[in-house]
């Protein structure tokens, strides 16, 4: 359905918009950036400065774009999909030569004000650009071979430029959010199928070329999936940050050591405790009680992007949202399975309660698309 | 572009299926994620708190006060003193390289502390104190106090170690404790952590070594809260130690004093044993050395002039060394013959000068002979010959026995280094050892002191005292532990014929009273205190037929080594015994010269209680006297300033 079939006067216009966003989902993103904030302020040692204090703002700053975003209608979005994308790949390459590098990869442009991670970007716009496609694509070419490669090149290559940087975890995080919508917009599951089994075949490759000179991966990311694989074989080394991640949650218990009583983060046990393990400290302080309340949260958003998709007949509205919430549920899942030894450590933020500008501002921003697609759907 | 609305319907079925689909996957992996938190967290979160606990809490130990060491007066002979030593933190001082040379203007560095400093400065997290400089002066320390705000990081720390106030008096009794080593490490089975704590002082030789689990006390811990780098947070509760225990020795600080003193530099052991206690009064060999030089470290050179000394200052000659005792056995031969029977005090036996056992002569030191002699002529005039023929008559099992009563061929349970058995030999040994058959020559020998027999200076007083009172007297070091009394080493009855030790008694008083006595020159007058005594003069070497031939080489005209041990034994007063002393002055010569004058002035000390009146010596000894106890006097006093500037 385009947007010229759309019954304009049955959308909503001017202030009334703000009465038609998806409130409960603003209510849920409030709470859980509260959440951050109160861990911010206790991993400070009980102090608003140096993290808290600039996160609210920073959050603040973040609704406001969310606002505008949703006031924005949807078409206009399907429409800028494309340049979005292209401005994310320039920003991908600018990346290269004139990016800042942090923890061994080339990962932000520094604006000044903020750093501004491409990748961050790249996430949102490239689902945008594919929700665009398939709202564009005729139905029956969905499966056709050629309509397929189109939007495999078009996950491929930022991909391609991310894992240059490189930065595996954001790379994968890529290809599944965008394998996620072409899953969603039809594509056949001979397809996914195909691909899963080419994974697999190239996962043992990547373990087959070890210390060979094709080695796929560095050195540091073998090292990590060996960590992974086995956490007790370096514990004051690779290791240690997930071992005294898992003590740190599991010490939580049932209820927790209490605010600011957690000795795993105040003690400086746990690494990056403001940004990547900032959950181990929330589970370590409110125990499993905590944890379970903030993965209810992050599972009602989705829950309510899923509402918002299925009640939409506007096919760009429909992916962008549930694309947008794939990628949501990817960063807490990664981020909790890496801190529970589920999964490596690849560096992934816990969205909305990690310490961090720019993944949070285009996370909200995200969400403004979510709430345009709700305000201007047809009626 | 208008689409089939038969085909949206289809498409937007297909993308609801879908949807719903991945919304299943994403419930099922939250629903995964919920359950790994509640495993964690419900099912394992005990094991994990335990872990968390282990991250957070350091047991850090408190080094127990080492218990001090005092003679039978209260005399200090081993105590702790407060240790300074300067600390650097490199966190607070900044510019480390600064702060270290302003702190070089102030007192000496030493180049080879600094280096070490700074390589514990590279390795360890820079919070943690390193140790500029140990065993710093008063004066040093307050000059860096007085100096502190120009020196960021830089404080002076107390500890304690240990010093000997009576230096070389006491070495081979107190010993010397040094820092943990290695092989002190690997000598204990299952050693106390607080063992492995830096600079931590063990005992290493004597009694600090021996009475190491008294004096060193029980550790205290405290528990402090780290973080990861291994900062101290707070303590959050501490369990305090037990100080080491406090022992008094039954030395008495000033006889020992005096007796080094009058040993001077000989090679030589004396020994002074209260007969009613077995305490031992005194217990010195010389040459000593200082133990203080061993407490931080000996350098290479004071210790290779200790091991090279042919004198052997390292030794304890008191109970390690072991010597034949020659003439000053003869009383036990005696007492084995009598308490068998076989022969009375007044039975003679005819000394030609020599015996002939077995078609081998055995020669009496006098080469006419001493013509018909009982038992107080033999031993006042030291007749071999009489005691050959004794010891042939009773064998040498009843000797050898007799020898174990008197405290011979036994170990004597001191808690002193190296404690030797000496050797009280019989036939069994000889099988034993050497796989040889006993001979009638060996049994010859044995009832001089000669051959395999071999006994230590302080078994030699416990001889003695054992004749003086026919009591088992055990030798006793430590009266008293934390100021409770330990036994008293008075001992049980020998169990021997009273007559026959009154007589041997007699006859020990005729070596130093009778004027044909081999100790009539070192005789004591004062009436009170008369001594009984015996000399032994015991070789180091065979003397060759051909040799007796021409002549006995005299003792003067041989190199040290091969001189002859001068041996002598007593107690006093005759009539009621109060002490036995022993001294063996090693290639001293004989023993009525060298070392039975040492004996009197020990004995004449111990039973004054200090320096005795010049009217307790002969009358024509007494200038000699004098001048001696003026010497004596004079090399004491700049050894006993040392004390008095430790006490200050």
């Amino acid at each position: 359905m385009s947007y010229l079939e759309y019954n304009v006067k049955a959308t909503p216009s001017g202030l009334r918009k703000v009465l038609y966003m998806n409130w409960p989902l603003t209510l849920l993103l409030i709470s859980t950036a509260c959440v951050g904030f109160l861990m911010l302020y206790s991993v400070a040692g009980g102090s608003f400065s140096p993290w808290a204090e600039p996160q609210m703002k920073r959050f603040v700053l973040g609704l406001a774009v969310m606002g505008v975003v949703a006031m924005v209608p949807i078409w206009f979005w399907r429409n800028m999909a494309v340049v979005a994308y292209g401005l994310s790949i320039l920003l991908l390459v600018a990346v290269e030569f004139v990016g800042a590098t942090g923890m061994g990869a080339q990962r932000w442009i520094d604006l000044g004000f903020m750093r501004l991670q491409p990748s961050e970007l790249m996430k949102i716009t490239l689902v945008m650009l594919l929700a665009a496609y398939y709202d564009w694509l005729p139905a029956p070419r969905t499966s056709r071979p050629f309509w397929v490669l189109v939007p495999v090149v078009m996950i491929l290559f930022p991909t391609f430029l991310v894992l240059r940087q490189p930065d595996l975890g954001t790379a994968i995080l890529l290809m599944t959010a965008g394998g996620g919508l072409m899953f969603l917009a039809g594509v056949h599951w001979v397809y996914f199928a195909a691909v899963i089994a080419a994974g697999v075949g190239l996962v043992s490759a990547v373990f087959q070329s070890r210390g060979t000179d094709w080695q796929l991966l560095k050195n540091y990311q073998y090292r990590r999936i060996d960590t992974f694989l086995d956490p007790s074989s370096d514990p004051l080394g690779a290791g240690y940050h997930i071992t005294q991640s898992k003590i740190a949650l599991g010490s939580g218990g049932w209820s927790g050591r209490g605010f600011m009583q957690g000795t795993q983060s105040r003690l400086n046990f746990l690494p990056e405790k403001h940004t990547d393990f900032i959950f181990t400290t929330l589970a370590e302080e409110f125990g499993f009680i905590g944890g379970m309340s903030l993965l209810i949260l992050y599972a009602l958003i989705l829950v309510f992007c899923l509402s918002t998709a299925l009640a939409t007949r506007d096919r760009f509205s429909a992916l962008v949202t549930l694309g947008i919430s794939i990628n949501f549920f990817l960063y807490f899942a990664v981020n909790m399975s890496m801190v529970m030894g589920l999964a490596p450590v690849v560096g992934v933020p816990l969205p909305m309660v990690s310490y961090g500008g720019s993944a949070m501002l285009v996370l909200l921003a995200a969400f403004g698309i979510v709430h345009s697609a709700h305000i201007h759907r047809p009626r | 572009m208008r689409r089939n609305p038969r085909e949206l319907e289809h498409t937007h079925k297909v993308f609801s299926r879908r949807a719903l689909l991945v919304g299943g996957i994403q419930a099922a992996m939250v629903g995964g994620l919920a359950m790994r938190m509640r495993y964690m967290q419900v099912e394992q979160a005990d094991q994990f708190r335990l872990l968390a606990e282990e991250n957070r809490i350091n047991l850090r130990l408190i080094p127990p006060t080492r218990g001090e060491i005092f003679d039978r007066e209260g005399r200090i002979l081993g105590r702790n003193i407060p240790s300074y030593r300067i600390v650097l933190v490199p966190e607070d001082a900044g510019d480390v390289d600064k702060v270290v040379a302003d702190l070089g203007q102030l007192v000496m560095l030493d180049p080879e502390e600094l280096e070490r400093a700074r390589t514990e400065m590279r390795r360890s997290p820079p919070f943690l104190p390193i140790t500029l400089a140990d065993q710093v002066t008063w004066e040093d320390i307050s000059r860096v106090a007085v100096n502190a705000p120009a020196l960021p990081g830089v404080t002076p720390e107390v500890g304690l170690t240990r010093v000997y106030p009576r230096h070389e008096d006491l070495a081979h009794v107190v010993g010397y404790v040094g820092p943990v080593s290695d092989y002190d490490l690997s000598q204990l089975e299952d050693p106390e952590p607080v063992l492995r704590i830096p600079r931590f002082q063990i005992g290493k030789v004597g009694l600090e070594a021996k009475q190491e689990d008294l004096l060193r006390g029980k550790a205290g811990s405290k528990r402090v809260e780290v973080n990861a780098s291994g900062r101290v947070m707070r303590e959050l509760d501490r369990r305090e130690g037990e100080p080491g225990a406090d022992l008094q020795l039954t030395i008495d600080a000033d006889l020992q004093e005096y007796v080094q003193a009058r040993l001077g530099g000989e090679s030589a052991a004396a020994v002074v044993l209260d007969c009613a206690t077995g305490d031992l009064r005194a217990i010195s060999s010389s040459p000593s050395f200082d133990p203080n030089l061993f407490v931080r470290g000996i350098s290479v050179a004071d210790y290779r002039a200790l091991t090279e000394d042919k004198y052997r200052p390292l030794a304890n000659k008191t109970v390690q060394g072991v010597y034949p005792p020659g003439s000053t056995f003869k009383m036990v031969t005696a007492m084995a013959a009598l308490e068998e029977g076989l022969i009375g005090p007044d039975d003679t036996v005819y000394c030609p000068g020599y015996l002939e056992v077995s078609s081998r002569r055995f020669h009496c030191w006098k080469r006419g002979g001493h013509g018909h002699v009982d038992l107080q002529n033999s031993l006042k005039q030291s007749c071999d010959v009489y005691y050959y023929d004794l010891a042939l008559k009773v064998g040498i099992d009843k000797i050898s026995a007799m020898a174990n009563r008197f405290g011979l061929g036994v170990r004597h349970d001191l808690p002193m280094s190296a404690v030797a058995a000496g050797l009280a030999p019989d036939r069994a040994w000889k099988k034993r050892v050497h796989d040889q058959e006993w001979l009638v020559g060996d049994t010859a020998n044995a009832a001089i002191g000669q051959g395999f027999m071999l006994a230590s200076p302080m078994q030699l007083a416990v001889m003695t005292a054992r004749i003086a009172t026919g009591r088992e007297v055990a030798p006793r070091l430590v009266k008293s532990v934390n100021g409770v009394e330990t036994p008293s080493g008075a001992g049980e009855p020998l169990g021997m014929n009273e007559n026959n030790l009154r007589q041997l008694r007699r006859a020990m008083y005729a070596v130093s009273n009778d004027r044909r006595g081999t100790a009539y020159g070192s005789r004591i007058i004062d009436d009170a205190f008369r001594m009984a005594g015996k000399t032994g003069t015991s070789q180091v070497r065979n003397i060759t037929a051909a040799e007796r031939a021409a002549g006995v080489i005299r003792n003067e005209d041989l190199p040290w080594e091969r001189r002859d041990h001068a041996l002598f034994v007593s107690f006093a007063p005759y009539e009621n015994p109060r002490y036995a002393v022993s001294v063996v002055i090693e290639h001293g010569g004989g023993g009525s010269s060298a070392a039975a004058p040492v004996a009197r002035d020990v004995m004449l000390q111990a039973l004054y209680g200090g320096k005795p009146p010049l009217d307790a010596y002969p009358k024509k000894d007494r200038g000699r006297i004098q001048a001696l106890q003026e010497r004596l006097e004079r090399e004491q006093r700049p050894r006993a300033r040392p004390d008095e500037k430790d006490r200050a």
